[in-house]
């Protein structure tokens, strides 16, 4: 029997386990910080258009969450705590706790990104709040969706490094085009009904991966 | 199986001699000359080689999908087996497709690539290859190699209707058929712009190609199963 | 304690196309216990894990059945305890912490205050119990498995090698929980040792 309470006892496992070790937690700052630095870098004092500071604020969000969130599945697999878990837990109730994980992760994740932005790039600036808000939540669902999927899978392959973003890019290209696309449709305060169609795509993208992971999850997770 | 064999080598044959001896002229008289194209004229040809081509990639990455799916249900190795040769072959076509894709785009449109939406999906295929056979040289036990690689496949296939059918439609593009397209489909459903004979030549080239993929598929799975009948036979040895 | 039987079915496993072991069948009805005996190597870890679950056989099928219907695998779960050298902890949390991870994880939180105390003066660790885990010698983790095994009350009790990392205290903790284990729930042991292959009624050799 699949219950809320069993997937937050999982969902909130892992979250305290990441506040006592701060693994995660740390490699996602020093990513954001070391991104915006080499990119700051790299203009020296241009100030970029609204269609390039769209697209770094994904391809920082990108890496970082390619540095970040295979650590749910992983860790399991490093500390050899993979069996214990498939002893006590369901395959789903398992999926969806770190799915909830790797959301929050993101979301915290994206926060900061814009933030970070907000401060370094002047020109960055939020024109259509509804739909950047939007855009952002339903981007950073599509991108944990997949991720999690695909840190499951790297888990169980013994995850030598570059396995990770080579596995996730081909899938996450649409969501990040889309994303991309919407955010500077926010940056330049286009109205919300020109971006309903990037939303349609978000939310269908988000859909079908978790509904997909969810039926072969249990492949994975399983011997 | 020689039915295939024969048929697929001598169809792809006569679709490359046919494809590019036939003569463009204005006014095609008889059947063995095609009409020129206004702003096509010999760059069309690519039509009989592009199109079946990425056609025959996207089927062979259905058909491994679709075996993956069997292996995970039953667990039977040669499902699995399957899958790979299929992605192989896949792997192949999506190569030559991209290439031609390639040549088109630097004749039409002045560069070999422009981030249009459908070059960019064939791309996108491509790095699904390639990370497919990065995921299975990664693992050593045959049971997970070919469960995870099953999952991958299944998954990276979830995405595939997003960006062969959805992105195009969305996005303005170079490519016929995308957004900024007035032609609506392109030639191949445009009536008047391919002329029959055209038309014909481009279909063969379909079947073509699809034999050949079939043919190729047969052959590497006798070779797959003769190899595994002397791993077998070694082992038993010892 | 809920009456559960456990029946084998011809079950096989092979990795790598290596065969382990084949047509293990056997059943188990509450008040039996099997030693599962073998060399090193043999498949006993292999077939104990295959009964919690936590492998699929290549052949065969292992079936938990409650007043003649077949259980499926989530009214297994809590049903099981497995103690093993091989599970790990999460040993950045205390004794405690774990124990209530694993009760809101197995069961939605539901557990016996009383029995949880008992358990663990029983195994020696309830002044311990508020220490990460981390600072637990091995035999202190091995009796925590123990406790995590047994506070849920399961039918089925599944040990590979029981008493590996214990000292005298532990091992005869462990032989009084086998004992009366005996008569009302199902035990399953792996093990090369033949003191504690005595401790069942039932032996299996697996392997040459």
């Amino acid at each position: 029997m699949l219950t809320l309470a069993q997937i937050m006892a999982v969902f909130l496992k892992d979250v305290r386990s990441e506040l006592r070790t701060r693994y995660a937690l740390n490699a996602l700052l020093m990513f954001v910080v070391t991104t915006v630095a080499i990119i700051l870098f790299a203009l020296r004092g241009d100030q970029p258009g609204s269609t390039v500071l769209a697209g770094m604020f994904w391809v920082s969000v990108f890496f970082t969450a390619m540095s970040g969130l295979s650590r749910s599945f992983v860790s399991e697999e490093e500390r050899g705590t993979t069996m214990t878990l498939q002893l006590i837990a369901s395959s789903t109730t398992v999926y969806f706790g770190k799915l909830l994980f790797n959301a929050v992760l993101t979301l915290v994740l994206v926060a900061g990104v814009t933030v970070v932005y907000l401060i370094v790039f002047p020109a960055f600036e939020i024109t259509g709040m509804g739909v950047f808000l939007l855009t952002v939540f339903l981007g950073s669902l599509g991108l944990a969706s997949a991720a999690t999927i695909i840190a499951a899978i790297i888990a169980k392959a013994g995850s030598r490094g570059t396995l990770y973003p080579v596995l996730s890019f081909p899938i996450l290209i649409v969501p990040l085009m889309t994303v991309m696309g919407a955010t500077v449709k926010s940056l330049e305060g286009v109205p919300f009904s020109d971006a309903t169609v990037d939303f349609v795509v978000l939310i269908s993208y988000f859909m079908v991966m978790t509904a997909g992971s969810v039926l072969l999850f249990d492949y994975v997770w399983k011997d | 199986m020689s039915a295939v064999k024969y048929g697929s080598i001598i169809l792809v044959s006569f679709v490359i001699i046919a494809g590019i001896a036939i003569p463009l002229v204005p006014s095609p008289q008889n059947w063995l000359e095609f009409p020129v194209i206004p702003g096509l004229e010999e760059k069309a040809r690519n039509i009989f080689f592009h199109v079946p081509t990425a056609w025959t990639t996207v089927l062979a990455f259905l058909v491994s999908m679709v075996y993956g799916f069997r292996y995970l249900r039953t667990r039977n190795p040669d499902y699995d087996q399957k899958s790979v040769i299929s992605a192989g072959l896949g792997l192949m076509f999506c190569i030559l497709a991209t290439v031609t894709g390639a040549l088109w785009a630097k004749f039409n449109w002045g560069s070999y690539w422009n981030w249009d939406p459908r070059q960019t999906s064939i791309f996108i295929l491509l790095l699904i290859y390639g990370a497919y056979f990065s995921l299975r040289s990664a693992i050593e036990l045959e049971e997970k190699k070919a469960a995870l690689s099953a999952v991958y496949a299944i998954v990276a296939g979830l995405t595939v209707p997003f960006f062969i059918f959805i992105m195009p439609r969305m996005m303005t593009g170079l490519h016929p058929g995308a957004q900024g397209d007035s032609s609506g489909g392109g030639p191949l459903f445009q009536s008047g712009m391919m002329a029959g004979n055209m038309r014909v030549l481009f279909y063969v080239s379909l079947l073509g190609f699809n034999l050949l993929y079939v043919w190729l598929f047969t052959l590497r799975l006798r070779i797959a199963r003769i190899e595994d009948r002397q791993l077998l036979s070694r082992h038993t040895e010892q | 304690m809920r009456s559960i039987v456990l029946r084998a079915e011809r079950v096989s496993k092979n990795f790598n196309r290596r065969n382990v072991f084949r047509d293990i069948s056997f059943v188990l009805s509450p008040g039996d216990s099997l030693a599962v005996t073998g060399k090193n190597g043999s498949g006993k870890s292999t077939l104990v894990k295959i009964l919690a679950g936590l492998l699929a056989p290549t052949n065969g099928l292992v079936a938990f059945e409650s007043a003649g219907t077949t259980l499926n695998q989530d009214e297994i779960r809590p049903l099981l305890g497995f103690v093993s050298p091989y599970l790990q902890l999460y040993d950045e949390f205390s004794a405690v912490e774990i124990l209530n991870i694993v009760a809101r994880i197995r069961s939605s939180g539901a557990h016996d205050p009383t029995r949880r105390r008992t358990l663990m003066e029983q195994f020696n660790l309830w002044g311990r119990k508020d220490d990460a885990v981390r600072t637990y010698s091995s035999g202190m983790k091995q009796r925590l498995k123990y406790v995590l095994a047994l506070e849920h009350s399961p039918a089925i009790l599944l040990l590979d090698e029981p008493t590996s990392n214990l000292d005298e205290d532990g091992i005869s903790a462990v032989r009084s929980v086998v004992a009366g284990y005996g008569k009302s729930g199902v035990l399953v042991v792996a093990t090369n040792d033949a003191v504690e292959a005595a401790w069942c009624s039932r032996e299996l050799k697996v392997g040459i």
